[in-house]
């Protein structure tokens, strides 16, 4: 986007803590999602 | 106060006056930058409101809630999980079926009863994403996340209040109506704000958020089934289950409404925010152009050809080979329809970033041409080879999902920043469209060729020729998307408006 700052500049290392902690806040819970979706597609193969 | 939470109306300069005195219109026509006249800016230099044109002077602005604008240093990876926290969230939606046996029992209810409250959710969906695109564009994406919270959260504590006095209605109103509200404006919420963060990836960034719709229902679907399990499947223990969701997801969508922040503004040269590049126009004028209703189309063939397999998935595999000496039993089938789930949710991310790369017109070329071509294969040689059917049933799944991912991107491409909320936001009745209408061909012509005594795979083989149909449809109209008339353009409109003042 012209006009703008879209974060691209160095970011503090306070905030790159908050990152990681919000990746793993909405990361976690995928996860546990794709572990099930994956149990279940076995069954495709298997039953 | 802090200089980035300084959002608050900025003035520039009368540049219509510019006009008036004889000299050039610069900023008329495509590909160039825009700063409407006389209009009160957002931090980042967009127009608030039309409401005080053409008065020339300043009209102040209602606004709930300012835009929040990123402090220096702000990560740009900071907003998508701010987006996908709303995501994941509202996409429980596609997870209702999992109440579904339980309320019956508890309630007593019928089968076309207990869909209601989701059904009624995505009609609120459609409804308040178009209707709400506009207040979103102008409160934000922080306020669109606290409304899109505080309705789908109370949705579910209404339910729990319904479940525990055994009121159905409640269920119905406050999952429905309160919650599909939230779903709607939760949908378009972060939509506008990821495209302007990454404009270099504005595919992938709508992708990423998109993509979280589908994996809500992932995560839900096996949560909520285990939270029956525990709290049992009377009404006492629905109610607690709804209880925990509501509690839950508040907590959960807050990280959104906590992280999310629009782009700080370059200052031009002239000290004032730096004006949007290329076409820009208006949510009302898009729904005057040919190219909104050519993507609505685009939109609405796409979603109905992916929906027509989707839907009815589980019996169509075992349709399919109930004839042959290999066939698909119920287990199997539901491992089906959960890698389906898996070729939505990865064709939202993969389909929409490949758009970065080889341009929006072209991926919608592949979604409709090869979307076809896969329907003629499992009309032809479905039923005679399981793998060929499972491959194609997973491309055109894969379609689906990029066809929601990539329609952003694409309406940035055509219309700009400036409101592609709200435009996004009306562009989604397609979805609500094709919501009916996949649904109906797949299932009204399965009943009228099982009534006519056909078994198996010839139960679908008119339906798929529809969906060809319907995809060719969608090809030509995405074919017939152009660049938009310069008439259309925000600058256009207002300098139009200063000469009839004049």
């Amino acid at each position: 986007m012209s006009g703008s700052d879209t974060g691209r500049d160095s970011t503090p290392a306070g905030r790159q803590g908050l990152i990681v902690v919000s990746w793993i806040w909405v990361g976690a819970p995928l996860a546990y999602g794709l572990y099930e979706l994956v149990r279940k597609v076995t069954q495709l193969f298997t039953g | 106060m802090h200089r980035g939470r300084e959002s608050a109306t900025v003035m520039i300069r009368h540049r219509a006056t510019a006009h008036r005195n004889g000299r050039s219109r610069p900023f008329i026509g495509r590909k160039r930058p825009f700063v409407a006249p006389c209009l009160p800016l957002t931090a980042y230099g967009r127009p608030l409101s039309f409401g005080s044109f053409p008065t020339g002077r300043p009209v102040p602005i209602v606004r709930i809630m300012s835009p929040p604008v990123a402090p220096p240093g702000w990560s740009r990876w900071l907003v998508p999980p701010a987006a996908l926290s709303v995501h994941l969230s509202i996409g429980q939606a596609y997870a209702w079926s999992v109440f579904k046996p339980a309320l019956e029992s508890a309630l007593g209810l019928s089968g076309t009863q207990s869909a209601l409250p989701f059904q009624l959710a995505i009609v609120m969906l459609g409804l308040s994403a178009a209707f709400g695109g506009t207040l979103v564009e102008r409160n934000g994406p922080r306020w669109a996340m606290t409304v899109s919270l505080v309705c789908f959260s109370s949705g579910f504590l209404l339910s729990a209040l319904g479940a525990w006095t055994e009121q159905y209605w409640l269920i119905v109103f406050g999952y429905g109506f309160v919650g599909g509200i939230g779903l709607g404006i939760g949908y378009i919420s972060p939509v506008s704000t990821l495209m302007k963060w990454f404009p270099d990836r504005p595919g992938m960034a709508t992708g990423i958020a998109i993509m979280g719709f589908g994996g809500g229902a992932l995560i839900a679907s096996p949560w909520s089934a285990q939270m029956l399990e525990s709290f049992g499947a009377d009404s006492g223990g629905i109610a607690q289950a709804f209880l925990v969701h509501g509690l839950a997801y508040a907590v959960f969508m807050s990280l959104g409404v906590f992280l999310i922040r629009v782009p700080r503004p370059a200052a031009s040269t002239d000290g004032g925010p730096a004006p949007l590049e290329g076409v820009q126009v208006s949510a009302n004028s898009a729904l005057r152009t040919p190219q909104f209703w050519f993507l609505w189309i685009v939109l609405c063939m796409n979603v109905t050809a992916g929906i027509g397999i989707l839907e009815k998935a589980a019996p169509m595999i075992q349709d399919f080979f109930a004839d042959t000496s290999a066939p698909v039993s119920v287990s199997a089938a539901a491992g089906f329809v959960a890698l389906l789930s898996a070729a939505n949710m990865a064709g939202r991310l993969g389909w929409s970033s490949t758009s970065d790369l080889i341009g929006r017109k072209n991926i919608y070329r592949v979604y409709l041409g090869v979307g076809a071509l896969m329907y003629a294969l499992i009309a032809w040689f479905g039923d005679s080879s399981k793998p060929l059917f499972i491959v194609c049933a997973l491309v055109v799944l894969s379609f689906y999902g990029g066809g929601f991912a990539t329609i952003p991107a694409y309406l940035k491409d055509m219309f700009g920043t400036y409101q592609v909320g709200a435009i996004h936001g009306r562009l989604l009745t397609a979805w609500s469209t094709a919501g009916v209408l996949g649904p109906l061909i797949v299932n009204w012509i399965a009943d009228r060729q099982e009534a006519a005594g056909k078994t198996g795979a010839n139960l679908y083989g008119l339906s798929m020729w529809i969906m060809i149909g319907l995809l060719v449809v969608g090809f030509v109209a995405n074919e017939l998307v152009r660049p938009v008339h310069a008439r259309h353009h925000v600058a256009a409109e207002q300098e139009e408006a200063v000469d009839v003042r004049q």
